[in-house]
């Protein structure tokens, strides 16, 4: 089984071995120094797995007509065409301004190193771990790839949202966080809380994050926290952030990437398209193309100019069509890139073919390439990292291959 | 709460409405807009009221481990409604098949929850189709199979997804399932027409032929529930959830060789569990879920059971069913069939430790009519053994909505 560490439970195990929690620079209220780096990157985990090829619809492609009946794609069925052969499902039209200034693309047949048992969850913890299989993993790659920068300080990298992003677990500092998270009591309750659980290894980490980040982040009051039933100042339940689907926490994300934060990561589910996958399908797109919009107007122009956004997931999906209209768990899938200082306007990676004989286990798109090796360049673009790192650090044993240039 | 047959006559209502609105216009499509729109705001209620219910439940109920166990199989078979109509169905699914098979076979729980009408809806099975059957040759709609059910029956139900099975398995059992379906009045049915003629190989045993039946399904599940990594996936699963997030692997071993030995006899696995050494050791208990620790917490409160049952639904949604969500666990809509997270790290982080302190410090006196005296309430909360600290906080607190708030914050109560 495995175990990813966050944080904070890596300050648990050491407040448990007797080194003080309360002395990690991480837990003091320092203000921040410049950013360890100018670029901004976003990683999102699409779960559930995307059907790259209803995604990214290989039209041109010999057999493409016969495998997708139900699902058929390409130009005449309301699709955008790209460059002739491959066009993009119409639920994210509204990227394809982004498309014509060079600002999205993608990196079609990629997968992780993970084969045959097509586990949604077995295939996310190995996209978020990084390595080639999931005997002893400890943390995610995004986190290991800050490990090696200088100058990470507690809010450099975001993981928003209530589901675990284990790509950012890890020893370095990230900061856990959700748009509608606001934590304020009273001088005396916080006091008293912080002793309630000052012995607690998984507690306390977590409150004197949630008091820090409640004090660092501007943008996250929610509710009548003035007037309401109760007065002025008096704590409210708990409730959702306002404002529909991914829309809060894209724009949480763009706030903190317009100041000192770096690294964002969250989730967007339902991709697992096993049936109705026309309807489906297009509702996770249309989910995905107003997080990337709702990014670039949040950030503003200057910074989405050196916005790198990867949403990567665990795999693709079966080629033929499903007897149900859908597809099945597969293998290789698709990558989605947008932002400034990526280099779009194009498909990139290398096209597998759709004849039987090209085929993995002559059911799913072959992988051609690996998806740690995408974003193996794209970190060593974002941060600066050096190659032998991201081979033997954040991608252990990865070889990234040629440069397929994804950045500007 | 509505019975089965109960809730699928007001779906076929509920469906009819809906026709008749497409097929009509102008004041007469709206008037049947007008009649579905409120026919769906009582599934809504009902979801919200089977919320109610279960905290009621956990409140006044002096068998906790049962509840407790209702909630585990729940979540080890996790289905999720896709429409309004089916998200207030899952209470009922498991009051029918869960929570009568809680200390039987595993097996005839299995059975229960997989061909559960609710089940094949939501892993697909209800539309897959035997490639080669009478069905798929004579119309073009649905004409495969689905592998969905197939592959998380034996990934998360049964062997565990490192156990002995292969995708050329997955496919086999998807083969073998094609003909389970859902009668025009909810109910489960196996429709022959769909099945794919001739037998199949699951790890290697030989089931079902001409013609299909639904026997040769559930022999296979049968077969499934007893196999030794079952045994072990289960015995480990229920390990975790009740002991510790890294349960002593004596403790695993001896739950698997009883499960066996037992052919899934769930009591006596419990038992096993229970009478094992390292169940009771000491060391800071498994952190309560959302659900478990909001449950609890009324409880300890002695919440009134009007507060709980007959509130507005908008007031429980408020106070209840929209505050879990916050702190990560949306009642009944985990993201997928793995259900909910084991892991304590996935509870205690910034954003949801912060949703459970606002909750305690702002929701219970909401929900009572006056708030407990906070010196007494601390022992009611955590017994005679209260940590110092606690103490302490319940006295100094400005508050007695902070006191009470501290109380229930406290470590001691959010774990169990």
């Amino acid at each position: 089984m495995i175990k990813t560490l966050s944080r904070r439970a890596f300050l648990a195990r050491s407040a448990v071995l007797g080194c003080s929690a309360a002395a990690s620079p991480f837990l003091t209220r320092v203000s921040y120094a410049a950013a360890p780096w100018d670029t901004r990157l976003v990683v999102i985990i699409l779960r559930g797995g995307m059907d790259g090829l209803d995604v990214v619809q290989p039209y041109g492609a010999p057999g493409y007509g016969a495998l997708r009946r139900d699902l058929a794609g390409g130009p005449t069925r309301g699709a955008s065409d790209l460059d002739g052969f491959f066009a993009l499902h119409p639920a994210l039209a509204p990227l394809m301004p982004l498309w014509a200034r060079g600002e999205l693309g993608f990196v079609h047949a990629v997968s992780t190193p993970y084969r045959d048992k097509r586990s949604h969850f077995d295939g996310q913890d190995l996209l978020e771990a990084g390595t080639a299989d999931l005997g002893m993993v400890r943390d995610g790659w995004l986190n290991r790839m800050l490990q090696l920068v200088p100058g990470v300080e507690a809010q450099t990298a975001f993981a928003l949202g209530h589901g675990e992003m284990k790509v950012l677990a890890g020893q370095a500092p990230v900061a856990d966080w959700s748009p509608e998270a606001e934590l304020s009591m009273s001088p005396q309750a916080e006091r008293l809380m912080e002793m309630v659980m000052q012995d607690d290894p998984l507690f306390h980490p977590a409150l004197t994050e949630a008091l820090m980040l409640s004090r660092g982040t501007s943008m996250a009051v929610v509710g009548d926290m003035a007037g309401g039933d109760d007065g002025e100042g008096m704590m409210q339940p708990p409730r959702a952030a306002a404002g529909k689907g991914m829309v809060p926490v894209a724009q949480f994300a763009a706030e903190q990437l317009r100041g000192d934060s770096r690294v964002v990561s969250f989730s967007i589910n339902g991709w697992d398209t096993h049936r109705n996958q026309g309807r489906v399908l297009g509702g996770a797109l249309g989910n995905l193309a107003e997080t990337i919009t709702t990014l670039k107007d949040g950030v503003g122009a200057e910074v989405w100019g050196k916005t790198a956004v990867v949403a990567m997931t665990e795999f693709g999906r079966t080629v033929h069509e499903n007897g149900t209209g859908g597809t099945d768990h597969g293998t290789g899938g698709a990558m989605v890139l947008a932002g400034g200082a990526l280099r779009g306007g194009q498909v990139h990676g290398r096209w597998p073919g759709l004849d039987e004989a090209s085929l993995y286990d002559r059911r799913d798109l072959m992988p051609t390439g690996d998806v740690r090796a995408a974003a193996a360049w794209i970190l060593r673009g974002v941060a600066g990292l050096d190659r032998a790192g991201l081979e033997r650090s954040v991608f252990p044993g990865l070889d990234m291959g040629d440069d397929p240039r994804l950045l500007r | 709460m509505l019975s089965y047959d109960a809730y699928i006559t007001r779906r076929a209502h509920w469906l009819d409405l809906r026709k008749k609105r497409r097929t009509s216009s102008g004041a007469r499509a709206e008037a049947f807009a007008k009649q579905a729109a409120a026919v769906n705001r009582t599934f809504y209620e009902d979801r919200v009221r089977g919320f109610g219910q279960t905290v009621l439940r956990w409140s006044l109920t002096d068998q906790g481990l049962r509840e407790r166990l209702a909630l585990f199989w729940a979540d080890h078979f996790t289905t999720v409604g896709k429409s309004a109509p089916q998200r207030s169905a899952t209470s009922i699914y498991i009051d029918a098949a869960i929570r009568p098979n809680l200390s039987g076979r595993f097996a005839d729980l299995l059975i229960a929850a997989v061909t559960h009408p609710m089940m094949l809806a939501y892993l697909d099975q209800q539309t897959s189709v035997g490639p080669g059957s009478v069905y798929a040759q004579r119309q073009s709609k649905l004409r495969g199979l689905n592998e969905n059910l197939a592959r998380e029956v034996m990934e998360l139900h049964t062997l565990g997804v490192d156990g002995p099975y292969t995708q050329a398995d997955v496919r086999q059992l998807a083969e073998l399932f094609t003909g389970l379906g859902i009668s025009k009045t909810g109910a489960l049915q196996f429709n022959q027409r769909r099945a794919e003629p001739g037998s199949e190989s699951v790890l290697g045993r030989s089931y079902g032929g001409d013609p299909a039946r639904l026997e040769p399904v559930l022999q296979v599940l049968r077969d499934l529930a007893v196999h030794p990594a079952t045994a072990d996936h289960i015995a480990r699963k229920l390990a975790v959830h009740f002991v510790s997030d890294t349960p002593d692997s004596g403790l695993v071993d001896h739950m698997a060789a009883r499960f066996l030995a037992t052919d899934g006899d769930l009591r006596a696995v419990y038992t096993a569990m229970l009478e094992h050494p390292a169940a009771w050791d000491d060391g800071p208990g498994n952190v309560k879920p959302p659900f478990d620790f909001v449950a609890s917490a009324c409880r300890a409160l002695a919440v009134p059971q009007d507060r709980l049952q007959d509130a507005p639904v908008r007031q429980t949604n408020r106070l209840l069913v929209q505050p879990i969500g916050v702190m990560g666990q949306s009642w009944q809509r985990p993201s997928g069939p793995d259900g909910w997270s084991e892991e304590d790290t996935a509870w205690v982080t910034p954003q949801g430790l912060s949703a459970r302190l606002r909750w305690a410090m702002a929701v219970p006196r909401r929900l009572l009519p006056e708030l407990p005296d906070p010196r007494q309430f601390v022992t009611d909360a955590l017994g005679a053994t209260a940590p110092e600290p606690v103490r302490f906080a319940a006295r100094a607190a400005e508050t007695r909505a902070e006191a009470v708030g501290l109380i229930l914050s406290a470590p001691a109560f959010q774990r169990r």
